[in-house]
């Protein structure tokens, strides 16, 4: 009898045990790329760094400004196109699809989620990069804001990887916000349907009323996975540090001065400290993303459990 | 009539979404097959790369093939030992009500979503602390912690799911918490926790930033744990980054390689764990 309850108490320990491991990495990431990048924040102040445009390691110069605004179009730009596609997806999903329609597209989204990064990438390169390429000087003379090309497109470019970006969100944002949408109590669609409302009615001003807290979790979701890309980025985006102006120049993500860099400037040692700084702010905007969305997408799940 | 012409329209908006979401499933498949099938031969995963292969001579991707299952299987195994008990004791019978269980799922999410290059920069760094070079070791432990989250969190999904009648009714046959978890609860998951793992693993194999700097690159097969690997995602990308058309058209049948294994699991783990489930109740 007692060796059973041993038996328990001592599982139940080493559970624990192995749940806290697993969360206290994140905290160790943390403390050791901070205490890494330390002894470039001692040299320069923040400010210097975030918004200086020049970046020339041998010179000591650590501008990582238009590697921020990299990240940041290509990001938003992957957004504008994703969030509408994906909404409009899950609400057809959620409320007009057939039963039978849901449950093969679903896993087929599943599906899109699996595709490892690099095959995205090369995808990019074979069927997004010419195509842009092609479209490039048509549009580009049209002189449409943020439109233009500047003598002649490659076709890697920030519109590359923002629609490169898009398709690998689209199963974060479906799925998440599909959730939600049919998390929607029946009765409230019941109560504006009987009052005469259309489908469309009661989506516009009672569905989405609700869900709305639980689509915008879904969207952030999205947007840190995208902020956060390496390797799909890294090949179609063209990696030329300047600040784009149009979506079709070339445009140089944080992740991907990672990625390009490390590991073998180690000789230079700020060199080494200011990718590690790059890589702490990425987990930061990171963290601070993922919270706010866990604590929208927790608030929800407790008002639907108890309300 | 005028809000029936706004919702047709939207309604043709909303299936026009739907199409261009799964049409792209099904052109980024087209396209990697359409370029990489021609390239794809015999000898390209039979063979290791003979001299001279990066400038288009004979040659395969085994070292690659080969080393992203030792990757994938060594950190899936790994990551399984840890993240099936931290996930059991996400249990309510354990800690899941306490504030801390509500911190360690905050921090396990986090985890979750970091930049896998940020993985990468973080396992290079530690590995030089231990004096370690880029190994199969290395690659294995980074891919491991790039695991944990996702099998961690997808678990506690479907064990959440068991009925607590089930429990209940083996607590009053007089069974402690650790009988219930593994006589019970467990049998119950299993469907569930396979799928986890399945898709830990294709997460693995796919991941090319978080092992550019802890598995290294080699065009030979590994002999021990501490030897430089090959992955089939940075295969594809360094022969893609090359000049050469024929090498390059290499890299087109690597993804296509690299898909079809993903794709492969991902389908027969729909089907095994729908086979599982015949004995679970609900």
């Amino acid at each position: 009898m007692n060796i059973r309850k041993l038996k328990d108490a001592f599982a139940g320990r080493l559970m624990l045990a192995a749940a806290l491991f697993s969360s206290l990495i994140v905290l160790l990431m943390a403390i050791i790329l901070y205490l890494r990048s330390r002894p470039i924040l001692e040299v320069k102040t923040l400010n210097d760094l975030l918004l200086g445009s020049i970046w020339m390691p041998f010179q000591g110069k650590f501008g990582f400004y238009p590697f921020i605004m990299g990240t940041l179009y290509v990001t938003l730009l992957a957004m504008v196109i994703a969030v509408p596609l994906s909404i409009l997806s899950s609400i057809y999903l959620a409320e007009y699809a057939h039963e039978n329609v849901r449950t093969k597209v679903l896993p087929v989204i599943d599906l899109l989620a699996g595709i490892p990064p690099v095959v995205y990438g090369v995808w990019g390169v074979l069927a997004v990069v010419p195509a842009i390429s092609y479209i490039a000087p048509v549009i580009g003379n049209l002189g449409i804001p943020f439109l233009t090309v500047k003598g002649y497109s490659t076709g890697y470019s920030l519109l590359a990887g923002g629609i490169v970006l898009a398709i690998m969100v689209f199963p974060i944002i479906i799925s998440i916000s599909e959730q939600v949408l049919r998390a929607v109590p029946f009765d409230i669609k019941e109560a504006s349907l009987s009052l005469g409302a259309t489908r469309w009615q009661t989506i516009k001003h009672a569905v989405i009323r609700i869900a709305y807290p639980g689509i915008a979790a879904a969207i952030i979701l999205g947007f840190s996975r995208a902020i956060g890309e390496t390797m799909a980025v890294l090949m179609v985006v063209g990696n030329v540090p300047n600040i784009p102006s149009s979506v079709f120049d070339s445009a140089y993500p944080l992740t991907a001065l990672i990625a390009n860099n490390y590991g073998e400037m180690m000789s230079i040692p700020l060199y080494d400290s200011a990718l590690l700084l790059a890589a702490l702010i990425l987990m930061l905007v990171i963290l601070f993303f993922t919270v706010a969305a866990r604590l929208i997408l927790i608030r929800i799940e407790r008002s639907m459990a108890y309300g | 009539m005028d809000k029936l012409i706004e919702e047709r329209i939207f309604k043709i908006l909303m299936v026009v979404s739907l199409g261009i979401v799964v049409g792209s499933l099904f052109m980024v498949i087209a396209v990697i097959i359409w370029n990489g099938a021609p390239s794809l031969s015999i000898s390209m995963i039979t063979q290791t790369p003979k001299g001279g292969y990066y400038l288009g001579k004979e040659g395969g991707i085994l070292n690659a093939i080969m080393g992203s299952l030792y990757l994938a299987f060594g950190s899936v195994i790994l990551a399984f030992i840890i993240s099936l008990p931290a996930a059991l004791s996400l249990q309510k019978d354990y800690i899941g009500k306490t504030r801390l269980a509500y911190y360690i799922r905050l921090s396990l999410d986090v985890l979750w979503g970091t930049p896998s290059i940020v993985y990468g920069a973080f396992g290079f760094i530690v590995m030089l602390y231990f004096g370690m070079r880029a190994s199969l070791l290395g690659g294995i432990i980074v891919l491991t912690i790039l695991q944990l989250p996702i099998m961690i969190r997808s678990m506690e999904e479907v064990i959440k799911l068991v009925p607590y009648e089930l429990k209940e009714a083996s607590y009053t046959l007089g069974a402690t918490r650790f009988e219930t978890t593994f006589g019970v609860v467990m049998r119950q998951a299993l469907p569930g926790i396979f799928t986890a793992v399945i898709l830990a693993f294709g997460r693995g194999i796919g991941d090319a930033a978080s092992v550019l700097f802890t598995a290294g690159y080699t065009d030979s097969l590994p002999r021990s744990l501490l030897d430089p690997v090959a992955s089939l995602p940075l295969a594809v990308f360094f022969q893609l980054g090359t000049p050469f058309p024929e090498v390059q058209r290499r890299a087109y049948a690597s993804a296509l390689i690299l898909l079809l294994i993903v794709l492969t699991l991902s389908i027969v783990s729909r089907y095994l764990s729908r086979k599982f489930t015949k004995n679970i109740i609900r």
